[in-house]
């Protein structure tokens, strides 16, 4: 028997069938509703949004934030290089690594509150109606 | 000394106030390992401050920084822009699957037994690195700071365990950290950490607002200053290249000091993904909203902080020199890093407020430092002893092997017990290790890298990737663990004195460690296919998937209690 119950039963409004749940997996039919909703063009939009947002930017602050050993590295003389009083392009740079963690993470929210949010409670208003079992 | 003294005993009587008062609110499972999902965002927020900014990185960073200037900074940049991987890939989706343990994430698709073992035994790999290094570092700060505390104790422990003397210092902090978790659980080990965020956001403030008003609030002077601090290779303190000079060996036919720099540079934005004591974290807000938001208050303190060390470092570099950074204890003046923060607090209080001044701000660091541990301990205790009571007792012997249903109370009970038992076993490991004070600042840095290099690629391909399977998640939990120890202490430094020509070259491992991790998840995957082991697995992808990005059938908050 498992210890982990889960409260709301699947999307489609299943009948609780998961409390008979055993270690073989769900019942056939579930695995449908999932896939079901999954397929939904709700959720597909939701993915695809969140897509557009995530992949750029993890990609963006990998890259700025490698940049920063590796220029030390690579072009010393140009990271120690004063750009006021003993202020250098290193200790800056790496500054602005600070400036650019707290603005994608400001980003990242206003688009989540924005576009994310009201996309996802669209997927759990179709899971239930229990229209989601489509294919 | 005594006021030292004092402020410790105000430490401990605040929290534990706040356990006595938790205390009442954690009979249930729910409560004990998630404080009922009551958390609020930025309570949460807070509360992963005071988890993740540990000693290492107050004492740790200040004396890295004051010592050799900007490369101790690097560890600064990567501990805030590795929350960035928490936040858009892991935050919410973690709050919407899972219920108490980064297992309970896992093993919604793969086969419990082998997954939920592998999971503990990787958490316990993190969480006790993690822990030893924080318990060492209680027991040298108390040694040196109140010195009359260890010898009044010494007494009644003039006796072995299994070969071991215990010591008194890091067993007081055993003890406390014993209480707040076996009686107060998760609830108590969050106001525990809220607290202590306020203290050492307060502390690191006052600090650095002393330190630029000695300098007139004259960024240019303060510049100057740090520039004329020389290394030994000439350097100033404003450039990189002291902690690891460039061009001087080659490693694989590249800069040995940019390999450093940039495996660090991994560990440190990666792991932090991986920790247990984290990700546990998010499992006690209502919702993946407010799982968010708690990531965002804690980069905005974690963030002004880790700025803040540049000036506590910095300063104590201008103000006190590395000669002065030391123990006064000692016959000798030994210079040692993790004194930095105290000693530029002595030096200022003394500075603008006389002798007294100086004796009060050193006490009053010294009580932060103090709280810091404590939170930090707690929060790992927890998080070790869920994977071994939630993770290995219940879910895999009791449930799965014995097939048997344990009750609510059974559970709670042995999370106790389990805490107990972890607090006991680390409180013995930390006097055994902790004679060679090297390996302090050493084993913490392995806890990102085995974060990075087993959790994370479970944890990523569990939710994102249809074809993962058991396979591929235990052997990057199992493997991605064994192979990161064994790098390290093949390594150079983890024997003192440091090995001339090490079976590794590197002391940073993650460059090597983390791709292998990855790659064991894809290699085990396909292995699993091949073997049609795990079929369960890609269908229920369908489920986390829907799950981990709508928060369908996410577990609820619990009434308040």
């Amino acid at each position: 028997m498992e210890i982990r119950k889960r409260p709301t039963p699947g999307p489609a409004a299943v009948p609780s069938k998961q409390a008979a749940e055993a270690d073989t997996g769900p019942p056939l039919e579930e695995v449908a509703q999932w896939e079901g909703l999954e397929q939904t063009p709700e959720f597909k939009q939701l993915i695809q949004a969140r897509l557009r947002f995530v992949l750029p930017a993890t990609a963006f602050f990998l890259a700025y934030y490698f940049l920063l050993p590796l220029l030390n590295g690579l072009a010393p003389a140009f990271m120690r290089t004063d750009v006021f009083g003993h202020v250098n392009i290193a200790y800056l740079f790496a500054l602005s690594q600070f400036v650019m963690a707290w603005l994608l993470a400001w980003f990242y929210i206003r688009r989540a509150t924005r576009v994310f949010d009201p996309l996802a409670q669209k997927v759990r208003e179709r899971a239930a109606r229990g229209r989601g079992a489509a294919s | 000394m005594n006021l030292t003294l004092a402020l410790f005993l105000i430490v401990i009587a605040i929290t534990l106030g706040i356990t006595a008062w938790a205390s009442r609110r954690t009979g249930t499972t729910v409560q004990f390992w998630a404080a009922g999902r009551g958390i609020k965002g930025w309570q949460n927020g807070l509360a992963i401050s005071g988890d993740y900014m540990s000693a290492a990185s107050f004492l740790g960073i200040a004396g890295l920084i004051a010592f050799n200037g900007y490369d101790g900074f690097m560890y600064s940049v990567g501990w805030l822009v590795a929350y960035l991987t928490v936040l858009f890939l892991i935050a919410e989706p973690m709050r919407n699957t899972g219920k108490y343990t980064l297992a309970d994430v896992l093993s919604y698709r793969m086969s419990p037994i082998p997954v939920r073992s592998a999971a503990a035994f990787s958490t316990v790999a993190v969480s006790a690195s993690y822990m030893m290094a924080q318990m060492i570092g209680a027991g040298s700060l108390i040694k040196i700071l109140i010195p009359s505390l260890d010898s009044t104790l010494k007494p009644w422990f003039n006796w072995t365990i299994l070969g071991t003397k215990l010591d008194p210092s890091i067993t007081v902090v055993g003890a406390l950290m014993m209480i707040y978790v076996i009686a107060g659980g998760m609830v108590a080990t969050t106001w525990v950490q809220i607290v202590k965020a306020v203290m050492l956001m307060g502390g690191a403030i006052l600090l650095s607002f002393l330190v630029l008003l000695h300098f007139g609030f004259n960024f240019g002077s303060f510049f100057d200053a740090i520039a004329k601090v020389k290394a030994a290779n000439g350097l100033n303190f404003t450039q990189p290249g002291i902690l690891y000079p460039y061009g001087k060996t080659q490693v694989w036919g590249i800069d040995k000091a940019l390999l450093e720099n940039v495996s660090l540079g991994m560990a440190l934005i990666l792991g932090t993904a991986g920790l247990p004591h984290i990700l546990m974290r998010f499992f006690t807000v209502p919702n993946a909203k407010a799982a968010r938001q708690s990531v965002v208050w804690a980069m905005g303190l974690i963030g002004s902080f880790y700025i803040m060390t540049t000036f506590l470092g910095f300063g104590a570099a201008t103000l006190v020199g590395k000669a002065k950074i030391c123990a006064a204890v000692a016959p000798k003046c030994t210079p040692n890093s993790n004194l930095a923060a105290p000693r530029l607090a002595e030096y200022l209080g003394t500075n603008f407020f006389g002798t007294g001044g100086g004796e009060f701000l050193l006490a009053f660091i010294a009580a932060v430092a103090f709280a810091t541990i404590l939170a930090v301990v707690a929060g790992l205790t927890l998080a070790a002893s869920g994977a071994f009571s939630h993770d290995f007792y219940v879910n895999v012997i009791r449930t799965h092997i014995l097939h048997g249903h344990v009750s609510e109370r059974e559970q709670v009970m042995v999370a106790r017990i389990t805490a107990g038992l972890v607090g006991l076993l680390s409180i013995w490991l930390a006097a055994r290790v902790g004679a060679t004070a090297n390996a302090a600042a050493l084993v913490a840095g392995v806890a990102f890298v085995i974060a990075a290099a087993a959790n994370l690629p479970a944890i990523l391909f569990t939710l994102f990737w249809k074809r993962f399977n058991t396979w591929g998640a235990v052997a990057s939990l199992v493997g991605g663990s064994v192979m990161t120890i064994w790098l390290v202490s093949i390594g150079p430094g983890w024997t003192l004195p440091a090995v001339a020509h090490p079976a590794f070259p590197l002391q940073n491992v993650g460059i090597v460690s983390i791709p292998i991790g990855f790659a064991l998840a894809i290699l085990g995957t396909y292995l699993g296919e091949l073997a049609k082991a795990d079929r369960l697995a890609e269908r229920k992808f369908h489920e986390i998937d829907v799950r981990a990005q709508t928060g369908i059938g996410a577990e609820p908050a619990a009434a308040a209690g």
